[in-house]
């Protein structure tokens, strides 16, 4: 029986053929934590007293509060800084940490353990990468290892294109509601098919970046051709390995996902998998759109965006830029997108993940109502339980703020 | 053993409302942050809560962030065990890390307030006001032993490594 891909990648590490189900020991290749989730660990490192087993592969990321908001935040930063300066560690804040985990480190059959619940972002790139806390976490960091149960696989066969006005984006909301926000939980689930070859990496990323809203330990790619030009456009090419599709995978359940049949899809309040088509929702009027995030912050996806605001003159809402990383800013700066999106009125908001998650930088009002290209729309998720929240793609959400109510891009294109 | 009282929650609990953002900086002050436990799922929750009670509820309870900060302010809130219907996998390991205990259990006719006891040796959970009583499948040996171990941090200083 052909091995699913997380187990090819299991095996590879433990050095033998591993059973679902089965609890290993796994050697930990990249272990990192974010501000949030950061000064906890850094208690139970102490605590453990044993240090950091392979500091230069544990990343401290700063990108939760960035810059740091209230006192609270800057000492927890300071905190963070010091402990991975003292500890010759990596500290990091350059952008959201799954997108500098993508950009700089995540390679092929690492193991990646995060603490933060978007981890299985760096999946896209053949990677078994997943989200725990802050103690397993700390474990990791001082042990160089994790245990965990080799989880059961759903295979998710894609097929076809999608059409005009559809993104990756609206797959994976349009797969969530099928299953449900529960219906991967401990597993992992893993994309093949010949539609991959119709996925670009930044739109495999936003997709491996929500398989946790359905509830699943991670998401995985193959590493493939994408992946291989991917890594070279990053200058780090040599840290390909092929990681083969596993299309007859001994998979628990097997879904086929025709792209070439969806069409742009939102996430509803208060949850990921209150799925509805965008020309579905009736005049649904929104208060702000959010563009960018690690789901769909990266240069591709302001370029959809661009697209539908270049022929623009005005926006019905207010529109918060965030890119994921720094270097993402910096390709936004140097084309002409940054001037209409300062023209349109916007707020380019320091690489982080703020909003998002309700800390700063985009609080909503009560009663407001936000579209956002991020990945959870769960009660109180942008910081205000009074607020409305509902997820999208790039282009649904600048058709959105276009038109100051739900609207299906494809109005526009 | 474990008993207690039970505090009821729905399906989908998550992490954003057992530990609301907007309390982000309260993370590096665990018992501040806790005052604000499941608040907005019940904001009543704290001022109810008695030292031993059981919170319970339905599907996905913990989903979202990864955020060990949620397993936390339940347990400094002062719950004995959380037990629901299916848990999501992150809280589910954070709360096992942290040494309180999370059972999976079908917990559909069970009310606010009713008495239960759990009892993680034999797998049994009993509502005793409804005179209900349900096994669940016993927790792999090493979930167990960080448990007994009151969390990973001290199992890992007991046993010299995971």
């Amino acid at each position: 029986m052909a091995e699913t891909l997380v187990k090819q990648i299991i095996s590879s590490k433990i050095g033998r053929e591993v059973q679902t189900g089965e609890i290993v020991i796994m050697p930990v290749d990249r272990a990192f934590c974010q501000d949030g989730t950061g000064p906890l660990a850094i208690d139970g490192i102490n605590s453990l007293g044993i240090g950091l087993k392979n500091p230069s592969k544990n990343y401290f990321f700063i990108d939760h509060a960035v810059p740091p908001p209230r006192v609270e935040l800057a000492n927890a930063h300071k905190k963070i800084r010091d402990f991975a300066a003292k500890h010759k560690a990596n500290c990091i804040m350059r952008g959201v940490c799954h997108q500098m985990m993508v950009e700089e480190f995540s390679s092929p059959f690492d193991v990646i353990v995060g603490a933060d619940s978007h981890t299985p972002t760096s999946g896209a790139l053949g990677t078994f990468a997943a989200g725990f806390g802050s103690t397993d976490v700390a474990a990791a960091m001082a042990t160089g290892s994790v245990w965990l149960k080799v989880p059961e696989s759903m295979g998710i066969e894609l097929k076809g294109k999608p059409g005009k006005g559809v993104m990756a984006k609206d797959v994976i909301i349009d797969i969530i509601g099928k299953i449900g926000a529960d219906g991967a939980t401990y597993k992992v689930m893993e994309f093949f098919g010949e539609g991959l070859k119709n996925l670009s990496m930044d739109g495999r990323f936003t997709i491996s970046n929500m398989t946790i809203e359905a509830g699943a330990k991670t998401g995985i790619f193959p590493a493939d051709d994408v992946v291989r030009e991917y890594l070279k456009s990053r200058e780090r090419e040599d840290d390909y390995r092929e990681l083969p599709v596993s299309a007859a995978g001994d998979y628990e359940k097997r879904i086929i996902e025709d792209m070439s049949g969806i069409v742009p899809m939102v996430s509803c309040p208060h949850q990921v998998d209150n799925v509805s088509k965008a020309s579905g929702l009736g005049n649904v009027k929104v208060d702000v759109v959010m563009i960018g995030t690690c789901t769909n912050g990266r240069f591709s996806d302001f370029e959809a965006a661009y697209k539908i605001f270049e022929k623009a003159d005005s926006i019905k809402t207010n529109l918060i830029i965030a890119p994921a990383s720094n270097r993402v800013l910096e390709k936004i700066s140097a084309s002409p997108m940054f001037k209409k999106f300062l023209d349109l009125g916007a707020s380019i908001i320091p690489p982080g993940c703020g909003p998002c998650c309700g800390v700063h930088a985009g609080i909503l009002a009560d009663g407001a109502t936000a579209f956002s290209t991020a990945n959870r729309n769960f009660k109180g998720r942008m910081g205000n339980p009074e607020s409305f929240v509902y997820l999208g793609s790039p282009l649904t959400a600048a058709a959105t703020a276009v038109a100051g109510k739900i609207t299906d891009p494809r109005e526009f294109l | 053993m474990i008993k207690g009282k039970i505090h009821l929650f729905g399906d989908g609990v998550s992490t954003d409302l057992i530990c609301p953002g907007r309390y982000y900086h309260l993370r590096g002050n665990l018992p501040e942050l806790a005052k604000h436990a499941l608040e907005d799922a019940d904001k009543d929750f704290v001022k109810n809560m008695k030292k031993g009670d059981i919170v319970a509820a339905g599907e996905n309870f913990g989903c979202g962030s990864s955020r060990e900060h949620a397993a936390i302010v339940i347990k400094l809130a002062g719950a004995s065990c959380v037990i629901a219907k299916k848990f999501a996998r992150i809280f589910f390991r954070n709360c096992i890390n942290i040494g309180l205990p999370a059972i999976e259990i079908d917990t559909s006719g069970f009310e606010a307030g009713d008495d239960v006891e759990v009892d993680l040796n034999s797998g049994v959970v009993k509502n005793q006001t409804k005179k209900i009583e349900r096994k669940f499948p016993e927790l792999p040996e090493k979930m167990i032993a960080i448990l007994n171990a009151g969390g990973l941090v001290n199992y890992i200083k007991e046993n010299g490594g995971l």
